[in-house]
């Protein structure tokens, strides 16, 4: 039996940086629709080369996310998909797969799961790390810990969000949080909007990757291989998430040159 | 989280500038018509045969109920902060239109985001916030109520931060909102409680007032919490807490939970997600309450009951007949609570109830249930 790796993100990390490449992370929702469908979904985005799956739990009230997120929300829970079923779903997934994977959902998901007991069967079932964006670094000491703490060696990343608003200040606290990699908003807003780069853009994203050696990616309204392009030249990776969620459900047809033209790109 | 940090300093600037404290007392008084009065209802007391109720007329400010004094207080925060444009969520449609009237007031761009739900079911409201020159924007998602309304009001928030303030109706929500929202109407209870005092003689022994958010009851219970008072919130009770089509969020199925931004009692189900709720007043369907009332309620300072639909039905057509006075369907829940206790209390007692907005806007809803021609 192979050993598992310690961490999965770190390794692609460092894979890529020393292949001088940027990190492809490509978001879709656990069970929209289904989760036999999710599973051919992330079998595709690694076959297709992409480097971390950033796997969306569905909640009621997503309100971080656009319309197109929040649909698939719903088309989620409508399938009857919980954490409960996702970890097990992750569990599954690491026979025939070790692409490293992020759950991203929202603090009272973890919250009644219980957050020790949410770290122990995630690490368990082979998650990665956690993306939670209406947890403040200020408010998650205990999640940290827990997720520091890990089990057997293994550590649960935990991903924060900086916004272009965030302050110097906010910004270093963010990044002392955050494991794994960082996640860079790249706009005020949520998730899917139409991507508006001012100047400044590319100024704030070297800075907060002046702060630590920590990766960061860039998300939210990366729609195309060209959006994706002007991202990987500032960031250490591209996270794209309604783009390939919309093409999922109404184009499943041309999923694959999707994906395969943004890897091309990234 | 900056936005909150900006509105947490601009707001403990405002609060000791004497400029904004005159500001906001002169609106009150020529703009709002406060104080409002404290009016003894002697036939609903000599009808129910018990203790002595007394209303507290927010139904008489300016706009027809007490958010008036939560949104006009934040939309000249709002102008201190430098924001041209705020946006504000709606249930029943009077926090939105006490919105539209402060941007109009100040001269702000508002936007009012309204589950089409109730956008439906309090059609009135929505007319009067195009009237004074707000963009209704009817929110299809979700349980198409307050909850999602509040939803896209973050949304939207979080989009146009650098322009926009938002304008939150109740007592929920992130620090420093909850607090804000509180110390605006927190004039509520510091009237009532000198009236009170001039009328009686004395403090009442029991204060009532209707629980969605939670704005008006904390507005009034906040000038009373040290005193040997019992005060009673009073919940949605909709169908009947056993048909699980309620908000009753402190009765079965309300746990512990974290939404939009506050850790508090939230219906919700063994996964997380927030359960559909349900009443004929708009203003208290809302599967979560104020972070202030969780508190409350776990010390055990405040017992929140409920009154169903059909109850608060009932005490709506009551004050109407005998007081004149048509109460806004969320109020007519503490009405019903009133009721019910005067009835086992002896005649030198006094309840208190927050009266917290009037009925207009429930008219033609309250006439379809009953069948009235319109």
């Amino acid at each position: 039996m192979s050993r598992a790796p310690q961490n999965r993100i770190d390794e692609a990390f460092a894979r890529l940086k020393r292949d001088r490449k940027k990190a492809f992370i490509a978001y879709i929702m656990a069970g929209d629709t289904s989760l036999e469908r999710t599973k051919e979904q992330v079998l595709l985005l690694e076959r297709c080369g992409v480097d971390i799956v950033e796997l969306g739990v569905p909640f009621s009230d997503p309100v971080a996310d656009g319309p197109t997120i929040q649909r698939a929300s719903e088309r989620a829970l409508a399938s009857g998909t919980a954490m409960r079923h996702v970890l097990p779903f992750v569990k599954e997934l690491r026979i025939v797969s070790q692409i490293p994977i992020v759950l991203m959902t929202y603090y009272n998901i973890i919250f009644k799961y219980g957050e020790q007991q949410f770290v122990l069967d995630a690490l368990e079932a082979g998650v990665d790390g956690v993306i939670l964006p209406d947890l403040p670094p200020d408010e998650a000491s205990a999640f940290i810990s827990y997720a520091k703490t890990g089990m057997q060696g293994k550590k649960l990343a935990t991903i924060f969000l900086v916004a272009p608003t965030s302050t110097g200040e906010r910004v270093k606290k963010i990044v002392s949080a955050s494991s794994g990699f960082v996640y860079y908003v790249s706009m005020t807003g949520i998730t899917g909007t139409a991507l508006n780069v001012d100047e400044s853009f590319a100024r704030h994203v070297q800075s907060v990757r002046g702060r630590s050696r920590k990766p960061v990616a860039v998300g939210f309204g990366v729609s195309s291989a060209q959006d994706a392009r002007m991202m990987r030249e500032v960031a250490d990776g591209v996270i794209v998430g309604s783009a390939l969620v919309r093409t999922f459900h109404e184009r499943p047809d041309v999923a694959e040159s999707f994906i395969r033209e943004l890897r091309e790109a990234i | 989280m900056p936005a909150l940090d900006e509105l947490e300093q601009a707001y403990a600037v405002a609060r000791k500038d004497k400029t904004f404290r005159a500001e906001i007392a002169h609106l009150n008084s020529t703009f709002i018509g406060r104080p409002t009065s404290l009016y003894y209802a002697k036939r609903l007391t000599e009808e129910v045969g018990g203790a002595k109720i007394y209303l507290k007329r927010e139904d008489l400010a300016h706009t027809g109920a007490h958010k008036i004094n939560n949104a006009l207080g934040q939309c000249l925060l709002a102008g201190r902060m430098g924001k041209k444009r705020v946006i504000a969520e709606t249930g029943a449609g009077q926090h939105g239109v006490a919105t539209a009237t402060g941007a109009a007031l100040l001269g702000l761009q508002c936007e009012v985001y309204m589950g089409s739900i109730d956008v439906r079911r309090q059609a009135l409201n929505v007319v009067r916030m195009r009237m004074l020159g707000a963009n209704v924007i009817e929110v299809p998602l979700g349980s198409r109520t307050l909850k999602d309304a509040i939803n896209e009001a973050l949304r939207d928030w979080t989009t146009n931060i650098r322009t926009t303030h938002y304008v939150l109706g109740t007592v929920f929500g992130p620090h420093p909102f909850p607090m804000i929202v509180r110390d605006f109407q927190s004039v509520i209870g510091n009237e009532a409680r000198t009236q009170i005092l001039a009328a009686e003689g004395r403090l009442p022994d029991c204060l009532v007032a209707c629980v969605g958010g939670g704005s008006n009851a904390m507005g009034l219970f906040n000038a009373f919490l040290d005193d040997a008072i019992e005060m009673v919130g009073v919940e949605a009770g909709g169908e009947g807490i056993t048909t699980g089509k309620h908000a009753a969020r402190f009765a079965a199925s309300g746990s512990v939970g974290i939404l939009q931004g506050c850790k508090t009692y939230v219906m919700q189900d063994e996964n997380g997600n927030v359960l559909e709720t349900h009443s004929v007043s708009a203003g208290l369907d809302y599967a979560s309450v104020g972070p202030q009332h969780a508190f409350l309620h776990d010390t055990g300072r405040v017992n929140y009951t409920w009154a169903t639909d059909s109850e608060t039905l009932e005490a709506f057509g009551l004050l109407a007949r005998t007081e004149g006075i048509i109460p806004a369907l969320e109020s007519a829940h503490a009405v019903a609570e009133a009721v019910k206790r005067a009835r086992t209390l002896s005649k030198d007692k006094i309840i208190l109830l927050n009266l917290s907005g009037r009925g207009d806007k429930d008219v033609q809803q309250v006439a379809q249930i009953q069948g009235m021609p319109l």
